[in-house]
């Protein structure tokens, strides 16, 4: 296996296979669902907020490894952070967390969980990193 | 002559070709990489050999004029070499006249062309237009925003659709059903499937349709560029087809109509050099093929197309589709023994070449990057034909298409890919 596949198993496949916060909430603060539809990838995310924090979150949806495996990452880093701090996540950080190199196209893949996060804490329906465009 | 591969395969090919040599005479195959290319996705764009790539730059460096208009020497040697380009590709479809071939931008145009020229002046309320299952977007979409701007004003009409079966063909069973009333002014249907490769009987369909009073429109994208075709042979009253796809560069399609129908059709887009005078108080129209052609042209990629032509009438189109079906033929059971490996389509006799597949646990994107990783390049999503993957009960599918250039080498890589796919995901 090449250095790639590594990263790909350890990185993507473990939340994958094993995704953290997956499920929806009975009663969410906030829903917010997304998808992309080039590919059909598809996330929804609901949360518990309290005291400017982000109580629960879970995510449900389909799609490939990178886009579910990102959607758990995303939901484990910011389970309990003020939503101050979780709005500042970039795209940057979720590329951080995934940890092997994408194209353009799997970038979207890789951002959906962060666009869906974005979209129903801040309003923001884009693209990350595309806010100006 | 070779018959018109509207049902019956086409007869054992009369003469064959060395992929290898043909390989040489592609740029992008033949050049050194960093990583080797396995290219499996020419369906959705064909590579394009020295010939083309050197029509179009000399034109650019010897006569680049536009056409149909300076009296100067490069103007006419411009406006001959792209007159040439569509006798070219009247002769190789086997059109009636040159007057008959209008080019487009692609075949998307083509169909748009048709909808919105033919269709618009033509249907009245009540009428009906039939589709398939099998659609690419592109001959459903014009006809959803057809019968939506028809509905609005109240004006219905109506869409129905020949459903397939499990094993990806159409099922024309419904046919004389759907014809039934009468009502049924056009049937639209694709020669070649672009997700399933299957070839559909449309010289049948379209014999069904003539005698239930109906014009037929074939989208050609996937039969044209691999398969011996005499459109008049094919019983079509319009036939949509693209460069791209046929060794040509992008923006060129054609669309061929038989010429009375085109005569009695308006024009689609107005502009430059589609009318033959025009007062301030309005204009008449040019003659064909002409009346469709608003605007300066792409004449460069004309040209290539022509060059493309050229290049596959001396390969043989009955080598072509032979070639493409010996590969298909090769990889089918070589896929198929792959664990986990899930082919769509129907069986290799009525087959192009083209092979959809998934993977049991994988999903396709996930599948053509770790592909991608071994220079292995297929489509993965639902190659713009969703209702279809819907039918079938599957998201998304990857997908290998081949053409001359395509060698058994590349499906190798593409089974090793696979194999590895299925390690990278424990499956």
């Amino acid at each position: 296996m090449s250095e790639w596949d590594e990263l790909f198993r350890e990185n993507i496949l473990d939340h994958y296979r094993n995704p953290r916060n997956r499920g929806v909430l009975e009663h969410p603060d906030l829903t917010y669902e997304d998808a992309n539809p080039l590919c059909g990838d598809r996330i929804r995310m609901d949360f518990k907020i309290s005291d400017g924090r982000i109580e629960e979150v879970r995510f449900s949806g389909h799609g490939c490894s990178i886009s579910q495996a990102s959607a758990s990452m995303l939901c484990e880093e910011i389970e309990g952070k003020p939503l101050d701090e979780v709005k500042k996540l970039s795209r940057e950080d979720v590329l951080e967390m995934l940890g092997i190199e994408l194209g353009p196209v799997r970038l979207k893949c890789a951002l959906l969980a962060l666009k869906t996060l974005k979209a129903g804490v801040y309003g923001l329906p884009q693209w990350p990193g595309e806010e100006d465009a | 002559m070779v018959p018109a591969p509207g049902s019956a395969p086409a007869p054992a090919p009369a003469r064959t070709f060395d992929a290898r040599a043909v390989r040489a005479q592609f740029p992008i195959l033949r050049e050194p990489r960093e990583q080797p290319l396995f290219y499996l996705d020419s369906a959705a764009t064909s590579q394009k050999p020295d010939a083309v790539l050197q029509a179009m730059d000399r034109y650019y460096s010897t006569c680049n004029a536009n056409i149909h208009r300076g009296v100067y020497a490069i103007a006419e040697q411009a406006t001959a070499a792209y007159e040439d380009a569509r006798r070219r590709v009247a002769a190789f479809v086997g059109a009636g006249s040159p007057r008959e071939i209008i080019f487009t931008r692609n075949s998307t145009e083509a169909i748009n062309l048709v909808a919105y020229a033919w269709a618009r002046s033509t249907l009245r309320a009540g009428d009906a237009i039939v589709l398939t299952e099998m659609e690419h977007h592109s001959n459903l979409v014009p006809w959803h925003m057809l019968a939506e701007e028809w509905n609005a004003r109240g004006t219905a009409i109506e869409l129905r659709f020949i459903p397939i079966t499990p094993q990806g063909e159409l099922d024309l069973s419904v046919l004389p059903a759907l014809l039934a009333d009468g009502r049924v002014k056009l049937v639209s249907v694709v020669h070649v499937s672009n997700v399933l490769g299957t070839i559909n009987p449309v010289v049948e369909i379209a014999r069904q349709a003539h005698a239930a009073g109906a014009r037929v429109l074939i989208d050609a994208s996937q039969s044209v560029p691999h398969l011996p075709i005499e459109v008049r042979e094919l019983g079509a009253d319009f036939v949509a087809f693209t460069g791209h796809k046929m060794l040509g560069p992008t923006g060129i399609g054609v669309l061929w109509a038989r010429r009375e129908i085109l005569e009695a059709m308006p024009p689609f887009m107005g502009g430059g050099e589609m009318i033959r005078e025009v007062k301030l108080s309005g204009s008449k129209w040019n003659e064909l093929p002409w009346k469709f052609e608003a605007g300066t042209m792409p004449i460069a990629e004309a040209i290539g197309l022509g060059a493309a032509v050229d290049y596959l009438t001396a390969l043989g189109m009955d080598a072509v589709f032979a070639h493409d079906r010996e590969l298909t033929a090769y990889a089918l059971p070589r896929l198929a023994a792959i664990p986990g490996v899930r082919l769509m389509g129907p069986a290799l006799e009525r087959r192009a070449g083209v092979v959809a597949f998934t993977l049991e646990g994988v999903h396709p994107h996930d599948v053509a990057t770790v592909l991608d990783r071994d220079g292995v390049a297929v489509r993965a999503g639902h190659h713009c034909a969703m209702p279809l993957h819907e039918k079938l009960g599957v998201p998304a599918s990857a997908r290998a298409s081949f053409h001359c250039y395509s060698v058994p080498e590349d499906v190798d890589a593409l089974v090793r890919g696979l194999h590895r796919t299925r390690h990278v995901f424990g499956s």
